[in-house]
C-alpha cells in the first residue's frame, strides 16, 4: 500500500504548481487554472487526511470544494470575458488602468 | 450525532440568512418580469425590507442562543452582534445605492439581489463554527463581491477591478482551504471546539502551526492586512463608490469575526508575531500609501488598509479585551466609511468622473451640509474625539498597552499622526481651496440623505456613548471565551 505521506507531499506540489502558475503566467485563463489546480491540490489532501484519521467527513469536504470551485469559474469566466469585451486581450500585463 | 432531522429551533438559528436568501431569491424572479424604469426603485425597497426583516430575525434569533446543526452554526452574542452589523450595513448601502445607479444609468435590479446573497455568506460567516461551512460561507460572500465590483460593466477600470478582485481573492480562497486542510490533518476535525481541545494538548503537531499560517493568509487577502493588500487600491479605485462601501466594511467585518474565532476560540498557537508583523505592516504602508494619493477613492482604500493595521493590533492583544476592541472597531468602521463613501458616490456623478482631490476644492461653499457630513466622518477616521473612530482607537491601543505591546502601540500611535495629514487635506481642499472648474452640485436624494443620517448618527452615537456596544461587546467576548 502506498503511504499517505506520499499523497500529502504530491498535493503540497499540486499547490505549489499552482501558486507558480499564477505568479507567473500572462494569460488570464492560465493563471484561472493555476487556481483551479490549487484547489485540487487541497482536494487531494482531504482526502488522504480522511483516510489517516478514517473520517468519512474528508471526503464530503471535497464534494463541497468542487461545487464551490465550479461556481467560482461560473463567475470567474464571465469577468473575463467582460474584460475581453472592453479590452479585447487575455494578457494580464495590458490589463493595466489600474495602476498596480 | 443522535438526532438526524435538524428541529425547528435549529432553523431559528440561521433565520437572518433564510431571510436574506428568500428575499434574495425573490428579487431576482422579480427581476425580468416587472417593467424596466420601475425595476430599480422597487427592487431595491424590496432589499431594503429585507435587510431590515433580517435585523428582525436576528433580534428575534438572539432569545434562542445555541449549536444547530450539528454544531456548525453557534448563535451567541458575537454571532448576534455581527450579524446586526452586516445587515445593517447592507441596509445603508442599499440606500444609498439608489440615487447612483440612476445617476451611472446602471437599469439590473439583481445588484440588490447580490448585495443580499453577500450578506447571507457574511451573517453565517459569524456565526458558522466549523471550517468548511466557513469556507462556503465565505465564497458566498466573495463571489457576490466580485460580481458587484465589476457591475459598471461598460466602463473597462470597473470589469478590470473585477478581475482583479476575482483573481486575487480566489487565490486567497485557495490559501485559506489549503489551511483548513492542514488543519482538519493535524486534529482529525474541521470544529473550531474540536480544534481548540486537540490544540490545548501538547506537544502541538507542526501542521497545525502551518494551518493557522495558511489560514491568516487567506483571511488577510480578505481584510486587505499588509503584505496581503496589494489589490486594494486597484478594486477600490475601479469599482462602483457604494459597492466599495459595502465591500471595505461588510466583508471585512465577517472576515475578522472569522479571525477572532479561529485565532482565539480554537487558541490558536503562535499567533502572536504573525498578527505583529501583519498589523504593523499594514499600518506603515496603508499610511504611507495614502500620502500621495490624488483619487478619494485610492486613498480611502489605503487608509482602509491602515484601519485593518489598528484593528490587528487588538487582534496581538489579550482576548478578554482585544475581543471587544475588535468587535467596537469593526462597528466604528464600518459607519465612519460607509458614510464616506456614501458622500464619494453622490459626488462621483455620471461615469464616476470626479473622484480626484481637485474636484473637491470648494465643496465647503457649493453644499455645505455635505461637506460638514464628510468632515465629521473624516475626523471619525482620523480619531478626533466625540467620534466612533477615537474610542475604537482607544480601546484598541489600551488593550494593547495591557498586553504590554509597547512598541505595536508606538507604531500605531505614530501612524495615526501620519494618517491625520492626508485625511485633513481633504478637509482643507474642501474648505479652504476655490472651486477650480464648475462641478454640478446635485442635490442629495432622500434615501441617500436616509443612508448619511444613520451613518452619522451612529458615528456619533458610538464617539459620545460607547458604553452599551462596548459592554455588549465585552459580554460577549466573555460568552466566546466560556
Amino acid at each position: 500500500m502506498v503511504p499517505i505521506s506520499y499523497y500529502l507531499v504530491l498535493s503540497g506540489i499540486l499547490f505549489a504548481c499552482g501558486v507558480t502558475g499564477f505568479l507567473i503566467k500572462r494569460n488570464i485563463i492560465s493563471i484561472f487554472m493555476s487556481i483551479e489546480l490549487m484547489l485540487n491540490g487541497v482536494n487531494l489532501s482531504f482526502v488522504a487526511f480522511a483516510a489517516q484519521w478514517h473520517a468519512l467527513s474528508g471526503q464530503i469536504f471535497v464534494f463541497f470544494v468542487m461545487v464551490v470551485a465550479a461556481a467560482e469559474a461560473a463567475v470567474g469566466l464571465a469577468i473575463i470575458i467582460a474584460v475581453y469585451r472592453t479590452r479585447e486581450t487575455l494578457n494580464i500585463d495590458q490589463v493595466d488602468l489600474l495602476k498596480l | 450525532m443522535a438526532q438526524t432531522i435538524p428541529q425547528g429551533v435549529e432553523y431559528v438559528r440561521i433565520l437572518p440568512e433564510i431571510v436574506l436568501s428568500l428575499f434574495g431569491m425573490v428579487i431576482m424572479v422579480l427581476d425580468p418580469l416587472v417593467d424596466e424604469r420601475s425595476t430599480q426603485k422597487l427592487l431595491g425597497l424590496i432589499a431594503l425590507i429585507g435587510s431590515v426583516a433580517a435585523i428582525a430575525a436576528t433580534l428575534y434569533q438572539s432569545q434562542f442562543p445555541g449549536l444547530g446543526f450539528w454544531g456548525m452554526v453557534k448563535v451567541d452574542g458575537f454571532s448576534t452582534f455581527f450579524h446586526i452589523l452586516v445587515t445593517a450595513i447592507a441596509a445603508v448601502v442599499i440606500l444609498s445605492s439608489f440615487e447612483y445607479m440612476q445617476v451611472q444609468q446602471i437599469r439590473a435590479g439583481e445588484y440588490y439581489g447580490l448585495i443580499l446573497f453577500g450578506a447571507v455568506g457574511m451573517c453565517l460567516m459569524s456565526s458558522a463554527v466549523e471550517l468548511v461551512l466557513i469556507f462556503i460561507a465565505l465564497e458566498t460572500s466573495s463571489i457576490s463581491t466580485y460580481v458587484l465590483a465589476g457591475f459598471r460593466r461598460r466602463a473597462a477600470i470597473s470589469s478590470e477591478a473585477s478581475l482583479k478582485y476575482f483573481l486575487l481573492g480566489s487565490f486567497a480562497t485557495a490559501f485559506f482551504l489549503y489551511g483548513v486542510a492542514l488543519m482538519f490533518g493535524a486534529t482529525g476535525s474541521t470544529s473550531i471546539s474540536v480544534i481548540a481541545q486537540a490544540l490545548r494538548l501538547s506537544p502541538v503537531p507542526v501542521l497545525a502551526y502551518a494551518g493557522i499560517a495558511f489560514m491568516f493568509v487567506g483571511l488577510g487577502f480578505k481584510v486587505a492586512a499588509a503584505p496581503f493588500h496589494v489589490w486594494t487600491p486597484d478594486v477600490y479605485e475601479g469599482a462602483p463608490a457604494p459597492v466599495v462601501g459595502f465591500m471595505s466594511t461588510a466583508p471585512k467585518a465577517a472576515a475578522f469575526a472569522v479571525l477572532l474565532r479561529v485565532m482565539f476560540e480554537s487558541n490558536a498557537p503562535g499567533r502572536l508575531w504573525l498578527i505583529w508583523v501583519a498589523a504593523a505592516l499594514s499600518m506603515t504602508l496603508g499610511n504611507v500609501g495614502a500620502l500621495v494619493q490624488q483619487n478619494v477613492k485610492r486613498l480611502l482604500a489605503y487608509s482602509s488598509i491602515a484601519h485593518a493595521g489598528y484593528l490587528l493590533v487588538a487582534f496581538a492583544a489579550l482576548a478578554n479585551n482585544g475581543i471587544p476592541a475588535a468587535m467596537f472597531y469593526t462597528a466604528s468602521y464600518a459607519a465612519m466609511n460607509v458614510g464616506a463613501f456614501a458622500v464619494v458616490s453622490h459626488l462621483a456623478g455620471a461615469g464616476e468622473r470626479y473622484v480626484t482631490l481637485d474636484d473637491y476644492a470648494g465643496l465647503g461653499r457649493r453644499s455645505p451640509l455635505l461637506a460638514a457630513t464628510l468632515t465629521i466622518f473624516l475626523l471619525s477616521l482620523i480619531g478626533i474625539p466625540m467620534t466612533g473612530g477615537f474610542f475604537a482607537k482607544f480601546y484598541v491601543f489600551s488593550a494593547a498597552l495591557q498586553a504590554n505591546l509597547v512598541g505595536l502601540t508606538i507604531i500605531g500611535v505614530l501612524n495615526s499622526a501620519v494618517g491625520a495629514y492626508y485625511y485633513l487635506r481633504i478637509i482643507v481642499v474642501m474648505y479652504m481651496r476655490e472651486a477650480r472648474e464648475e462641478v454640478p452640485a446635485i442635490p442629495v436624494s432622500p434615501a441617500l440623505g436616509a443612508a448619511l443620517g444613520i451613518s452619522v448618527a451612529a458615528t456619533l452615537y458610538l464617539g459620545l456613548l460607547p458604553g452599551r456596544v462596548l459592554e455588549y461587546a465585552s459580554r460577549s467576548a466573555a460568552e466566546l471565551l466560556h
